[in-house]
């Protein structure tokens, strides 16, 4: 668990993750607390709990879970898109404590899938590499998959550019047509005033 | 061959990286910079290992962000103010705690998504030469090319993935504004010119006035 990051105590921090359906993500974290007394972190405080939440790309809540200072959540999308994954400590400490902060160690693993432990402790060459191949071939499924949620965002990209387009042509023909229209009525109504003002 | 995200330890590679003394670790992290904001992130790096930041701005505002790397002492190995995307490569000259930071301060009201993928260390052999006997089988160098095409073929996807969500940004950004300005014009051009006729009218019916008085 390399990778840290600081967030206020209260405060709640936020990551995305693009992924295609039924994709599996495990996220492994660590947090500790900052103890004002020896100036370091504390490696583990006690009661010190993460709130995490994934929310998929609808809004619906795929996870939300109270876990111990150190954990791994796990979770497995339904739909392609944007899930979130949000980190909230359950500390009731207020931020007003000056120099209260928290560390956050992140490791996240996407469509990662757990070799067999037999293929470690195989000492048949062939079976090692029937399950590496096996493993091989899976992790091109997520590849496929994941081109396949690509050919779907580019076709919603296109939509919105074509729709662009189409707008662009369709509100200058509205407003060239105002225009017309609104001098036309224009010089009529001024014309007609001048002539019940018998100015001309 | 790697799956996105934290790409150590690979699994097939799970007994060659226990006894492999460098770990080789690749973070990637999608995250929300909102404006006047700065995110640091941290690793313990050992001397003399070789590491990759690499880093894109997905959505928001211009595509920039400043970025900035440091070493342990506090020098900086990095600075780029209003990047669009970068990718720098060192080598850890000692061990310690690198940092690197994100910064969108130069903003005042635009969130910008950043990816960053920060890779420390090579990836270790898929078949370590520490016990070995005879050279590669055909199998085995079989399964090295695959591995590093799929590499290769992840690398890109992200990419890909990466720049179409720029680009598809931007589109539907473009989108709204279309929209919104071509409403607001039409209206403002309704307003105004039917404003002009009344105006007109109202000096007129003023002047009227003026002169009746004078008259009499």
């Amino acid at each position: 668990l390399a990778l840290y990051f600081h967030i206020g105590e209260r405060e709640e921090k936020c990551i995305i993750e693009d992924i295609p359906s039924d994709t599996l993500l495990v996220g492994n974290y660590k947090v500790q607390r900052w103890d004002i007394h020896i100036h370091d972190f504390l490696e583990s405080a006690p009661g010190l709990g993460m709130f995490v939440t994934v929310t998929s790309p609808t809004g619906e809540v795929l996870l939300s879970k109270l876990y111990g200072p150190q954990g791994t959540f796990t979770f497995t999308s339904y739909i392609s898109g944007e899930h979130i994954i949000c980190f909230q400590s359950n500390s009731t400490r207020f931020a007003v404590i000056a120099g209260s902060k928290l560390r956050i160690h992140l490791d996240i693993r996407v469509g990662e899938h757990f070799l067999d432990e037999s293929a470690i402790r195989a000492k048949d060459k062939v079976n090692e590499v029937n399950i590496r191949l096996e493993h091989l071939i899976e992790q091109i499924h997520h590849v496929t998959r994941e081109q396949d949620y690509e050919r779907e965002r580019e076709e919603k990209f296109r939509k919105t550019s074509e729709e662009t387009n189409s707008n662009i042509l369709w509100w200058a023909i509205v407003q060239t047509l105002i225009l017309i229209s609104v001098g036309i009525w224009q010089i009529k109504s001024l014309r007609d005033f001048f002539i019940s003002k018998k100015l001309v | 061959m790697l799956p996105r995200g934290s790409r150590g330890p690979l699994p097939p590679l799970l007994l060659v990286w226990a006894l492999a003394a460098c770990a080789a670790r690749a973070s990637e992290i999608t995250f929300e910079l909102p404006d006047n904001a700065k995110q640091c992130f941290y690793e313990e790096i050992a001397q003399g290992t070789k590491c990759t930041l690499e880093f894109q701005v997905i959505t928001g505002g211009h595509y920039d962000v400043d970025c900035r790397l440091e070493d342990p002492d506090g020098l900086v190995l990095y600075k780029e103010m209003k990047k669009q995307y970068d990718s720098f490569t060192f080598t850890a000259s000692r061990n310690g705690t690198y940092k690197f930071c994100f910064s969108n301060e130069f903003s005042t009201f635009t969130h910008k998504t950043v990816y960053f993928d920060f890779q420390v260390g090579e990836d270790p052999p898929l078949f370590p030469s520490e016990n070995r006997v005879t050279a590669l089988t055909q199998m085995e160098s079989a399964c090295v090319s695959i591995h590093e095409a799929l590499k290769s073929v992840i690398d890109y996807q992200t990419h890909f993935r990466l720049r179409e969500a720029q680009g598809r940004s931007r589109a539907e950004d473009l989108n709204t504004r279309v929209a919104y300005w071509s409403i607001g014009e039409a209206i403002i051009l309704l307003v105004v010119s039917i404003g002009q006729v009344f105006l007109l009218k109202s000096f007129f019916s003023d002047k009227r006035t003026t002169t009746t008085r004078v008259g009499s």
